[in-house]
């Protein structure tokens, strides 16, 4: 697996995309771009839960090609924050 | 060694059997009675225990452990703040095990031992006696107070076995692997006490998503169980992988629709079971959900009808407990379920009911009024959700989902959450679905005509 390293403008344009995905996936009442990349998307941050979470794996792996797994140590950080998660999209995607 | 009155804590005379495999070792019956017997001596005085070990393996060994050391483990429903509050309230000697970061609890905490010592394989099949109280199971309760319900050694055995009974895991070794808690009735019964005295060893670990479930699988030697709900169920069906070989399916918490269920036993090539039961009674019943409609009562369980109302009791209930469900009982001794009452909510699994949610949502300090309202389930590929109506003119809404966040499990926290001037109450005061329906549909309407372009 090669990590990718995105710039700036490329790492900004995936969080959109990412974005975008969690708002149709889920249902939300909001717009991608109102989504704090950097608050936490448990919680009191955008308030998802674990079943929020499974449907937002299940479109990661249709859409970019690969499956998160709960035994990885970064699990927990990886839904920290948006940001946090797309970097991991990036370094995992097989699409 | 077997006294009369008592049972073992683990059904197993030969010690060497496997009863756990974790992702770097096997663990037999001895080895795991000892750990339980080192745990148990580090255990600080209090009778109660919160024990919210996130694996599987380490639940289970803390629950040994607490019935060794004569404690009795509280589970309740959820484990938001006001819960652990009201559960310290209960039993204001309560400490926690833990084997996740305890940030946040305010409790006396014993972190379980990451790195337990080797020690020799126990010899010794405790016995512990049938009427031993070993844990109170919570259902939420209508008023807000959580409320108990007493499980003790002997009536649990039982249910293990009839359950392994019914599933015929107790003339043949499954491995089992789990993604139900362990800390709710369903996972308590079909995970953990199958393993002690239902003839099956656990994979340790709490796989959640579909590529962990197939890991687990495939540690683990065959014929194996695989104990779900219809939500993992229909995750790992979506998740398009390669799944291996699973011998036996079990389902509960949810129904579980047919075409689920046959999708589920084709593309996995195994039998599914589905379970029914209650906090109050356990399981009481199950059936093939392909082969009919009908419910088989477990080994010793007893129905009877009294009005329109049906009574659970016998085998492994506690106490005769009125069933909430709409149950239509069959000549033959089956039963068919017609339906739930109004009030009773099930999403994912998780069950409390809408009385519950509005007493939370009005004690919200700033909240004038404020109703749950449950939308028909849609037939698109979403969990369908509450939503909330709530007339709090001076409360953002940012700082009540805090509020609701602090007491209720967040399966169950409103999305939407829809601020309105007043609630429609009709003429006798109540508020009926037709009209919570028709003002969620404003809602949605006017969300639809806002959306940027």
């Amino acid at each position: 697996m090669t990590t990718q390293t995105l710039s700036g403008a490329e790492l900004d344009a995936l969080i959109a995309e990412v974005a975008e995905q969690i708002v149709a996936a889920l249902n939300l009442e909001m717009a991608a771009g109102e989504i704090d990349p950097d608050a936490p998307l448990f919680g009191d941050g955008l308030g998802l839960d674990s079943i929020d979470i499974l449907e937002i794996a299940l479109v990661i792996s249709k859409k970019y090609g690969f499956q998160l797994r709960s035994d990885n140590q970064d699990n927990v950080r990886i839904f920290s924050s948006l940001r946090n998660l797309t970097q991991h999209i990036a370094a995992n995607r097989t699409t | 060694m077997q006294f009369e009155g008592h049972y073992p804590l683990t059904a197993y005379s030969d010690l060497t059997r496997v009863l756990a495999y974790t992702p770097d070792q096997t663990i037999n019956a001895g080895q795991f009675l000892a750990q339980a017997d080192a745990l148990a001596k580090q255990f600080p005085a209090g009778g109660h225990i919160l024990n919210l070990c996130q694996d599987r393996y380490h639940f289970m060994v803390g629950l040994a452990a607490s019935i060794l050391a004569g404690k009795a483990s509280l589970l309740p429903s959820s484990h938001t703040p006001d819960t652990l509050r009201q559960m310290q309230a209960f039993a204001p000697d309560l400490f926690c095990l833990h084997d996740q970061p305890a940030d946040g609890i305010d409790l006396p905490c014993l972190p379980y031992p990451h790195e337990p010592a080797v020690l020799p394989d126990a010899t010794v099949n405790p016995s512990v006696p049938a009427e031993q109280l070993v844990a109170y199971v919570f259902t939420s309760g209508s008023t807000g107070m959580p409320v108990p319900h007493r499980k003790t050694w002997g009536k649990l055995v039982l249910d293990a076995r009839a359950e392994a009974r019914q599933l015929g895991t107790d003339t043949q070794n499954f491995s089992l692997v789990g993604t139900v808690p362990p800390q709710h009735m369903y996972g308590f019964e079909s995970t953990v006490l199958l393993a002690l005295h239902g003839h099956c060893s656990i994979c340790s670990g709490r796989p959640f998503y579909p590529a962990d479930i197939a890991d687990a699988l495939a540690r683990t030697p065959r014929p194996r169980l695989l104990v779900t709900t219809p939500f993992h169920l229909q995750s790992l069906l979506d998740a398009g992988m390669d799944v291996p070989a699973v011998d036996l399916l079990l389902s509960a918490t949810a129904p579980l629709n047919t075409e689920l269920a046959r999708a589920a036993e084709t593309r996995l090539q195994a039998p599914l079971h589905e379970i029914y039961g209650c906090t109050e009674t356990g399981q009481i019943a199950s059936r093939r959900p392909t082969h009919g409609n009908s419910w088989q009562l477990l080994p010793g369980i007893r129905l009877e009808q009294e009005g329109d109302r049906h009574f659970a009791s016998g085998g492994h209930i506690e106490v005769r407990t009125a069933l909430s469900d709409v149950i239509q009982l069959q000549a033959d001794g089956t039963f068919e379920l017609l339906g739930r009452q109004a009030d009773l909510i099930n999403i994912a699994g998780k069950r409390t009911s809408l009385g519950y949610l509005n007493t939370q949502l009005q004690a919200v300090p700033g909240v004038h009024g404020g109703v749950f309202f449950m939308p028909d389930e849609s037939d698109g590929p979403h969990i369908t959700r509450l939503c909330a109506f709530v007339v709090a003119p001076e409360l953002p809404a940012k700082q009540l989902l805090n509020a609701l966040r602090e007491r209720i499990d967040p399966i169950f926290l409103p999305r939407p959450l829809v601020f309105v001037d007043s609630l429609p109450h009709n003429a006798t005061g109540k508020l009926t679905r037709s009209s919570l329906q028709s003002l969620l549909n404003e809602h949605l309407k006017s969300v639809q005509t806002n959306e940027p372009a």
